[in-house]
């Protein structure tokens, strides 16, 4: 395995708040890495850091060697590094298929696919994605009816038909029914063996990313406080610390 | 739905191409009535489809009708010379000068509108929600004001355009098919339009802008397109009402924002913004209740139409369409379907 995403002394504060200072990581190509912290360690800004939406104070994060730090959102999308949002965004007034539609790749659209229809085997590839996230009945419905848990299943399913290299998932099972997350679970994994879709994942909920990760981060202050994994991690007496409050 | 598709098209081209003979007397109403269709549908392209509500769509109409009368004289005299005996008559024009004035200005007027988009949209599409209202409506307002001091083209008279070589009667037939003609292209670019990936694309960006970035949609190139072609098509309608009105003067006609700027958006707030057919329906439904204020309740006509677009507002946001799209939505292909269910395609 190779490093997919290299992040390197990454530091972004926003006025006073230092959210993110000096931050190493790197992604494992073809694997889950995860990333973990109690609430207002970083993690969020570090995501948004690597996607592209805000500069960063200093530090370098380069995706597949490439420096990709001064890059604008779109640009980084198209080279293949996608991400998902906390507060799930999905296109609320068109219907499920259509919210497929638009997001399948733009990486290679030229001037005129502006005007293009979608052929039969797009079509074909929404529907199935749909399925197997088990949205099919619903496809028609307009997705912004859909429940919480169901917009944030279609909002992964967006990804996929976006056949990213990388994913960064933010919270992928904030909001889900509890029965439904080990589907979820059993899912994101499919996605990382049988889409060959690297993954980077925030969570906080322990036994998802536990099961999942093959390696984990923990911020905590907006400081890398440990690495590993994730027996490693879950046995570091900061990490510990960290989550149960005590300094 | 109940009328199948091909029926209902040629109803209404049979209904389009006969009006003027049927109504002979209501026919330069029924000319405006085409133009408010084209500005209505133009404005949904932008304001509906992709929820960048613009109040300076006006200011292509306007632009349209002064392209349209530079070409036309241009063509033929010094424009400079011309200006400034306003309209005294003593310039003739030829029937040959006289229609390929109306075709090449017409046009002509389009394309420099649709130029004119990508210009100021480049520097507006920064702006988001109520900003780019305001910053498109400043730029409608500040053209008017310059056009209004400009000596070369007439400055505050405005322009007188040549008159049409031949009869009255035969010149509102003319102007009224001029309009249906633009009108009827219009409908079915957007019929086409809207099939492809540019409406999704569109829509995507009306629905979460941010979203559409994160997966790598070329935001601008499609807001750029989208504006330049409303705007081709508003520049031509401009043009054509240089012709159909004979003289028109800077603010109150031609950048006129208060009356046909904000017209435009009522039409298709009334019928359903986002829809092909809402922008049609709200157009025809404004131009007559509009008409019959001004008929009937003169002096209250303006309060009329003020307490129309506060109901609109208040209780029928989605308009006519969107109202019946909430009642009736498997009329719209909105519902849950099993897997072994024949599909069909969501209808609109």
């Amino acid at each position: 395995m190779s490093a997919i995403i290299e992040v390197k002394k990454v530091s972004k504060s926003f006025g006073g708040v230092k959210a993110n200072t000096d931050i190493s990581l790197t992604v494992q190509e073809g694997g889950i890495t995860g990333l973990i912290g109690p609430n207002g360690s970083g993690k969020t800004t570090l995501f948004n850091s690597i996607v592209g939406y805000h500069p960063i104070d200093g530090g370098s994060i380069k995706f597949r060697g490439r420096e990709i730090s001064k890059m604008l959102v779109p640009e980084i999308a198209r080279l293949g590094l996608l991400r998902t949002f906390q507060q799930t965004r999905i296109y609320a007034k068109m219907n499920c298929v259509e919210n497929m539609l638009i997001s399948l790749p733009h990486r290679k659209a030229g001037f005129f696919d502006m005007f293009r229809r979608h052929d039969t085997e797009e079509q074909e590839r929404a529907e199935a994605l749909l399925d197997f996230v088990g949205l099919y009945e619903k496809r028609y419905l307009r997705s912004g009816d859909l429940s919480f848990g169901q917009q944030k299943l279609l909002e992964f399913a967006m990804a996929l038909m976006n056949e990213p290299d990388v994913l960064l998932l933010d919270e992928p099972t904030a909001g889900i029914n509890p029965t439904l997350i080990n589907g979820l679970i059993d899912r994101l994994k499919r996605a990382n063996s049988d889409f060959g879709i690297t993954l980077l994942v925030i969570e906080h909920n322990m036994r998802v990313i536990m099961n999942m990760a093959d390696t984990v981060y923990c911020l905590a202050h907006g400081e890398l406080l440990a690495s590993g994994t994730p027996e490693e991690v879950q046995n570091d007496q900061d990490v510990i610390d960290a989550y149960l409050g005590a300094h | 739905m109940i009328i199948p598709k091909p029926v209902l098209y040629i109803g209404l081209l049979a209904l389009t191409v006969a009006a003027p003979f049927l109504f002979p007397a209501y026919m330069t109403q029924l000319a405006t009535l085409w133009l408010m269709i084209i500005v209505a549908m133009t404005w949904d392209m932008t304001g509906g489809q992709m929820g960048y509500n613009s109040l300076g769509n006006i200011f292509f109409y306007g632009t349209g009708m002064y392209v349209a009368a530079v070409i036309t004289i241009g063509m033929v005299y010094d424009v400079r010379e011309y200006t400034d005996a306003a309209g005294g008559g003593i310039f003739a024009f030829t029937e040959g000068q006289y229609f390929t004035g109306l075709v090449l200005g017409s046009i002509g007027a389009g394309l420099f509108c649709a130029l004119c988009a990508l210009a100021v949209g480049w520097l507006t599409f920064g702006l988001r929600g109520p900003y780019f209202a305001i910053g498109t409506l400043g730029v409608a307002i500040a053209a008017g004001e310059l056009v209004s001091n400009w000596e070369w083209i007439g400055a505050g008279q405005g322009i007188s355009m040549p008159n049409y070589p031949g009869e009255f009667d035969e010149f509102k037939l003319l102007i009224y098919f001029v309009f249906a003609g633009v009108g009827v292209l219009l409908f079915i670019f957007l019929n086409w339009l809207y099939t492809t990936r540019f409406r999704s694309a569109i829509n995507a960006i009306r629905d979460d802008e941010d979203k559409a970035e994160a997966m790598g949609l070329r935001t601008l190139r499609y807001k750029l397109v989208s504006w330049s072609m409303a705007a081709f098509f508003v520049g031509v309608a401009g043009g054509v009402s240089a012709f159909q009105l004979i003289h028109f003067e800077p603010l109150e006609t031609a950048y006129q924002t208060i009356n046909l700027g904000i017209f435009m958006v009522v039409c298709v707030l009334l019928g359903g913004k986002g829809t092909l057919w809402g922008p049609i329906i709200g157009a025809v439904m404004f131009h007559v209740i509009k008409e019959v204020t001004w008929n009937y309740f003169l002096g209250w006509q303006w309060v009329a139409l003020g307490a129309i677009i506060i109901v609109t507002v208040v209780y029928f946001q989605d308009g006519l369409l969107g109202w019946l799209r909430l009642k009736k939505p498997e009329w719209f292909g909105i519902r849950v379907t099993k897997k072994d269910e024949v599909v069909t395609g969501p209808a609109e």
